[in-house]
């Protein structure tokens, strides 16, 4: 036990821990900005599915870790499209349609990975970290949070850029409008639809780059269902956020130590079954919610599909 | 979330009367149905043919084992057993409009519950005694089980989507931990609660491999059905789901109703495990989560939470869930296909619902 606290493994602990987190932050962000609008994205785990595969075979037949990550998000949009397609232009119920593209989109994953990779299960290489000048050196926290991949460092600089978008600019106002009071926005002459319709397709693409970078950074390689209720915990996040992007980085660094933690214990031999480590991270959100309850602040128009006249 | 009980589509008032024209609307009705299916099989099949799989002869073994072999639809009613108590707690929590999205949580809850329970109580009760104690236990602690977001959702409206959600993540490990620790089977290696013996569980049908468990999963859906839409308590729950404020106006107690549909929806999901266990199963592996839950849920909506529509809707999981393992098997597809093929199933049937919908608004304008 004395290996447990020291500084390597401290700082390798808090290293897992922002990798960990990444996928979640950026599902979490992107089903924010979805929920902001009006629309449950019960879908975002497929989505990040599509990420994940598109961007493992992006990233493994061209090499380039950025063009993974491009795919990737071009693997969520394109799922995104359909869910913007039956759930914001022609008002299909949210949670089916969500839930039936998660579920087709693990099957379809898990088929053409049996297909494609199921007998050689390949590999990328490490990716390559950025290391910050001055900030790396610092002890345990140095190794742990400035050594990353780029794309870390982009993915945090979101959250304050969402942050702008949402108190600053006039589409961050009709953002929260069209998930507030839909019909307020469309008599002000902004069509609702298209509105939501961004929303969706920028969830996706976060959803998708999340996905990827869970793939191609976090395991380096495309499993079946690899993302593993990722996607739901997104949505808690963005739930528990209230709206505020900063709320979704906290909320993920939590989940993302108690992920780490788990793969560290597993590592260090301590003797619990992996399931009680498990357990921490929902424990904790369950515990935070029952002292800290209030009345949640979810968007009046959540779930409800816009149409025009309706009453 | 609807208080209506939803007519079929395309009956006006004036036809309704006539028995040409009810014909007429179940013919509609089973047309959209069967349409959207076979336009499904159809977009499922391309993507078979893209992966060089004979579309023809995957279906050909769903059908054939799914629905017209007498094993293969013997497995397939003996499947819905379980799905139906799930879509009957779903009916009466969507009616109510309080997504309980934790199902799956409940349901591992209540199996696990039943497996540790029922291979002691055999030994010291009456057979009969011994099951029956078994589900009430399961019931019970599954609805305990859904009592903190209950609680939350009750006194401070936190959403049930992320609690019930958080929960049955909570719920799976949670299960996997007590298989693994409290309830583990010393004399077997893998991890897996004791076997409850082939002669204690719930009997078969007649002389067929079908288990009762069906006839107890069709009484509890007829049974939710009819008290949704025929009691005053069925009318009190729809109030609250139309309308919690104006269900506050009207006098009810809406937080005690709260807690109620909370504890009848997981007190189902927890009967699901234990049918699925006491009556088919025997014990729980660990890891085991057949995630039943989550198809049941599109379902459950495609049906418009009407008990009979759900029964169909659970009856065509139950083929395609049993008929897909076994083509899977045969053709050497993975068994995952089985999930496109629901997935698009449920979006066709989305669409089909709207197009049908929009069509009879044109005629009516």
């Amino acid at each position: 036990m004395t290996g447990l606290f020291s500084e390597v493994f401290l700082s390798a602990l808090l290293f897992g821990a922002v990798t960990a987190a990444i996928p979640l932050l950026l599902a979490g962000l992107g089903e924010q900005m979805s929920e902001k609008a009006g629309v449950l994205n019960i879908g975002i785990e497929g989505m990040m599915l599509a990420g994940a595969y598109l961007g493992f075979v992006g990233a493994f037949y061209s090499g380039s870790l950025w063009l993974g990550f491009l795919t990737g998000a071009a693997g969520g949009i394109a799922v995104a499209l359909v869910m913007a397609l039956l759930c914001v232009r022609i008002g299909l119920n949210q949670i089916v349609i969500g839930i039936a593209l998660t579920l087709g989109l693990e099957g379809l994953t898990a088929l053409l990975h049996h297909f494609q990779f199921s007998r050689s299960y390949p590999r990328l290489p490490a990716a390559d970290a950025t290391v910050i000048p001055l900030l790396s050196d610092i002890p345990v926290i140095g190794p742990a949070f400035f050594k990353h991949h780029l794309i870390v460092y982009l993915a945090v600089a979101l959250v304050f850029g969402m942050s702008y978008l949402y108190r600053r600019t006039q589409l961050g106002l009709n953002l929260q409008a069209a998930g507030d009071k839909p019909a307020a926005l469309d008599v002000a002459g902004i069509d609702v639809v298209r509105t939501r319709t961004i929303a969706v397709l920028t969830t996706g693409a976060l959803a998708g780059l999340g996905g990827a970078y869970l793939a191609n950074v976090g395991a380096g390689l495309f499993i079946p269902f690899i993302t593993n209720g990722a996607g739901f915990l997104g949505i808690v996040l963005a739930m528990l956020a209230r709206g505020r992007p900063v709320w979704v980085l906290f909320g993920a660094l939590l989940f993302g130590v108690c992920l780490s933690l788990t793969t560290a214990m597993q590592v260090a031999g301590v003797n619990i079954p992996t399931d009680v480590i498990q357990m921490l991270p929902f424990l904790a959100v369950m515990i935070m919610l029952v002292l800290f309850g209030r009345r949640a602040s979810l968007p009046a128009a959540l779930g409800i599909p816009y149409e025009r006249g309706a009453r | 979330m609807s208080i209506d009980t939803a007519p079929p589509a395309g009956a006006t008032a004036l036809d309704a009367t006539s028995g040409a024209a009810t014909r007429r609307d179940i013919m509609h009705r089973l047309l959209m149905t069967i349409g959207p299916i076979l336009a499904a099989l159809v977009i499922a099949g391309c993507i078979l043919l893209a992966v060089g799989v004979d579309p023809l002869a995957y279906y050909g073994y769903v059908l054939e084992k799914g629905l017209f072999s007498p094993l293969g639809i013997q497995q397939t009613l003996t499947r819905m057993a379980p799905l139906l108590f799930l879509a009957a707690g779903l009916i009466v929590a969507f009616r109510a409009g309080m997504w309980n999205l934790g199902g799956d949580g409940q349901f591992l809850l209540g199996a696990v519950t039943a497996a540790a329970s029922a291979p002691v109580l055999v030994q010291i009760l009456p057979a009969w005694l011994a099951l029956f104690c078994s589900f009430l236990i399961a019931m019970l602690v599954a609805m305990i089980w859904s009592l903190v977001p209950a609680l939350l959702r009750a006194y401070q409206g936190v959403n049930e989507i992320i609690t019930t959600l958080m929960m049955t993540f909570l719920g799976t490990s949670f299960a996997n931990v007590l298989v693994k620790l409290v309830f583990r089977d010393p004399g077997t290696t893998v991890p897996q609660t004791r076997t409850l013996p082939v002669e204690d569980r719930l009997p078969r049908l007649f002389e067929t491999t079908i288990t009762s468990g069906l006839l107890l999963g069709l009484a509890a859906i007829i049974i939710v059905h009819l008290v949704m839409t025929r009691t005053a308590f069925g009318l009190k729950l729809r109030i609250v789901g139309a309308n919690p404020r104006a269900a506050v106006h009207a006098g009810l107690g809406v937080p005690s109703l709260t807690i109620a549909v909370f504890a009848i929806s997981a007190g189902l999901a927890g009967l699901a495990g234990a049918v699925d266990i006491i009556g088919v199963q025997g014990n729980v592996r660990a890891d085991w989560n057949p995630a039943y839950g989550l198809a049941v849920i599109p379902a459950v909506f495609l049906a418009r939470m009407n008990g009979f529509a759900a029964i169909g809707f659970v009856f065509l999981l139950s083929v395609l869930s049993i008929g897909g393992e076994s083509a899977a098997r045969r053709l050497g597809v993975p068994n995952h296909f089985t999930l496109v093929l629901v997935s698009i199933v449920l979006i066709v049937l989305a669409l089909a619902e709207y197009v049908d919908h929009r069509y009879n608004q044109s005629r009516k304008a």
